[in-house]
């Protein structure tokens, strides 16, 4: 068991390394410079002379390291990723990139929460139902349309439940993380519910956008456990039909389920990012959005790498979870 | 079912096309999103050769228009004539689709077969690579390429080019562990005894029983490619000259196009996206039906 922790946990540091290394390379085989472009366009605006800019990015350079050899500039950049700094914000400028990701990261977590539980629940059941034949024939068929939503991503769903519910029926807000001109107060349950009621068209668009995958999958393995020696024995035991199918069917089709969970992450951090930004939640999808809008690279840099790393790590935990879910390996 | 006379002794086989279409009667997601897909072409298809594509472009015709006779689907805030945009944008989806899917599947089935064939380190740094990048979602480090690129720079290439980048490992898998099942079975040690060298046991004995999971994994890859430039372009990361589906969402997003009551900028595109995905999703199904006989349906 240790030794497996140990193996894990290397790969995981590996994978961490390997994404810190991807994200530091590839802007610099670009030719972009972005201190230069951001002092470019200062320039246009602001009346600053050619040379003067010149002496102001020299200075700048020097301060963020970007006139070190290119390998030192890899170590300081490792080091300083394995104590957790990101650097800071071009834009905001002493804000650094860690806060400006903390301040979004609740917002992106509730919504990240609520949606993948809710559809995990909803799914798993709805494919176990689906396939399992003793379930009336009305409740089977409420599968169909998850299953056939399920190549939509959340973010065109988004686009659609704005156009048919948030502005034909006019039933939910257009966007936004809360009403106009209110101001922000956690301890008014008028101001929470505000907050709520904003969260539910980008909550319902991922959710629908990933029912279906979940669905489809349970359906699968539903399928095959039905055949089972152990499910037809607990038949002929005379076991009634929902013990049947919480205690042998359900329980053994889910375990390889736990594992999608794990994979099925990274889409979903994604598709949540960009549905924030589509809805201009608070969020990290609106720390990168407009961090792409105002090309600010660090915080473009930060956040993916700081989303990478969250997004491995939890796939790595997933894995010592998943003894405790199957008393198969935890005896091992 | 056809009523089978009994008057003839002869065994009649039946013709391909009609394998084929008995075929696609048992796997209906295979039909219906390749019925999708078909009417998609024939659209775009029949777009380019009607209408004046200069109009996909920004002030060529009277901004912010429902849609009427005149503009079937309305026209944006820059003036761009959305019918023309939607036809210019589903054949760039296309050609992203195909290139980078194209690419993709046939890195992945390169390195597949090195990887299981050769076997030994060529094996463990190709798997082991695969491995470390898998963890890594894909579409955050190519919102990181596509963000250094210089945005004039931005072609439907690059686009193409930065989705392929990342997209290769799960054909290489995919390629591999088959490769690796079939370089065992006897069809392939029979002419290993006959003298037959690698490169001929490859080409003539393995690819074509692989040719089933090579197509299953190119649909794959190009639902995968579709959809991962759509995120870059929703986000803003796209070619931003150009009327891709994704693209013209962004836009209309950029420019609050719900609270201005300007419903048909973002709704058409998303549509016609969904068929887009939707096709290719119920294909990709089909395909793989067609790949794994085990999960096959009898009829």
């Amino acid at each position: 068991m240790i030794k497996l922790i140990i193996r894990r946990l290397l790969f995981l540091i590996t994978v961490i390394w390997a994404a810190s290394t991807i994200v530091f390379f590839i802007p610099r085989i670009s030719q972009k410079n972005p201190v230069r472009e951001r002092f470019a366009t200062l320039a246009i605006s602001g009346g600053f002379s050619p040379k003067d800019l010149e002496v102001i990015i020299a200075s700048y350079n020097t301060k963020f390291g970007l006139d070190k050899p290119l390998f030192e500039q890899y170590t300081d950049y490792l080091s300083s990723i394995s104590r957790f700094d990101l650097g800071v914000s071009y834009n905001k400028y002493p804000r650094t990139v860690l806060e400006l990701i903390m301040d979004s990261l609740p917002w992106t977590i509730v919504l990240l929460l609520v949606t993948t539980v809710l559809s995990f629940v909803i799914g798993n059941l709805l494919g176990a139902i689906a396939a399992w034949p003793r379930a009336p024939r009305w409740l089977r068929t409420f599968a169909t349309p998850f299953i056939l939503l399920q190549g939509v991503p959340p973010v065109l769903m988004g686009v659609l439940l704005l156009f048919f519910i948030g502005f034909k029926l006019k039933l939910a807000p257009l966007g936004g993380a809360y009403s106009t001109g209110v101001i922000p107060d956690w301890s008014s349950l008028t101001f929470i519910w505000d907050v709520v009621w904003h969260q539910i068209l980008p909550g319902l668009a991922l959710l629908l956008g990933s029912v279906g995958g979940w669905t489809l999958s349970m359906r699968g393995m539903g399928i095959t456990i039905q055949g089972e020696d152990y499910v037809n024995f607990a038949e002929h035991k005379g076991l009634g039909g929902y013990t049947i199918f919480k205690d042998y069917y359900l329980r053994n089709a889910l375990l390889p389920q736990a594992t999608g969970l794990a994979l099925a992450l990274g889409g979903v951090v994604v598709s949540a990012i960009v549905i924030e930004s589509q809805f201009g939640l608070p969020g990290i999808g609106r720390v990168l959005d407009a961090a792409i809008r105002s090309n600010d690279f660090l915080v473009i840099y930060g956040v993916v790498l700081f989303v990478t790393i969250a997004v491995a790590t939890l796939m790595v935990l997933m894995e010592f979870i998943y003894p405790l879910l199957d008393p198969r390996i935890r005896n091992e | 079912m056809t009523t089978v006379s009994l008057a003839q002794p002869e065994i009649i086989q039946p013709s391909r096309l009609t394998l084929i279409f008995r075929y696609m009667r048992r796997n209906k997601g295979l039909a219906v999103g390749l019925f999708i897909l078909l009417l998609l072409v024939i659209f775009t298809v029949y777009g380019m050769a009607t209408a004046d594509l200069k109009h996909a472009y920004p002030i060529t015709v009277k901004s912010k228009q429902p849609p009427s006779w005149e503009f079937p689907l309305g026209t944006d805030f820059f003036g761009r004539d959305l019918y023309v945009a939607m036809i210019v944008g589903l054949k760039e989806t296309a050609l992203i689709g195909l290139l980078a899917g194209g690419l993709g599947t046939m890195v992945g089935v390169v390195l597949g077969f090195i990887s299981a064939y050769f076997g030994g380190w060529l094996d463990m740094i190709i798997k082991g690579i695969c491995q470390i990048l898998t963890p890594i979602p894909a579409l955050l480090i190519q919102i990181i390429i596509a963000g250094s690129l210089d945005k004039r720079d931005v072609t439907i290439y690059t686009m193409a080019f930065v989705v392929v980048l990342l997209a290769w490992m799960g054909p290489t898998l995919v390629i591999r562990a088959q490769v690796l099942t079939m370089k065992e079975r006897q069809f392939v040690s029979v002419a290993k005894l006959s003298g037959m060298g690698d490169l001929g046991i490859i080409f003539s004995e393995i690819l074509p029983n692989l040719l089933p999971f090579i197509a299953a994994s190119f649909v794959n890859q190009v639902f995968y490619a579709v959809f991962a430039s759509f995120y870059l372009a929703v986000l803003g990361l796209g070619p931003l000259r150009e009327p891709l589906l994704g693209n013209t969402i962004w836009a209309a997003q950029g420019q609050s196009a719900f609270f201005n009551n300007w419903w048909w900028w973002p709704l058409f595109p998303a549509l016609a996206l969904v068929l887009v995905l939707g096709s290719l999703a119920l294909i990709n199904m089909g395909m793989d039906e067609l790949a794994n006989p085990r999960v096959r349906k009898t009829e």
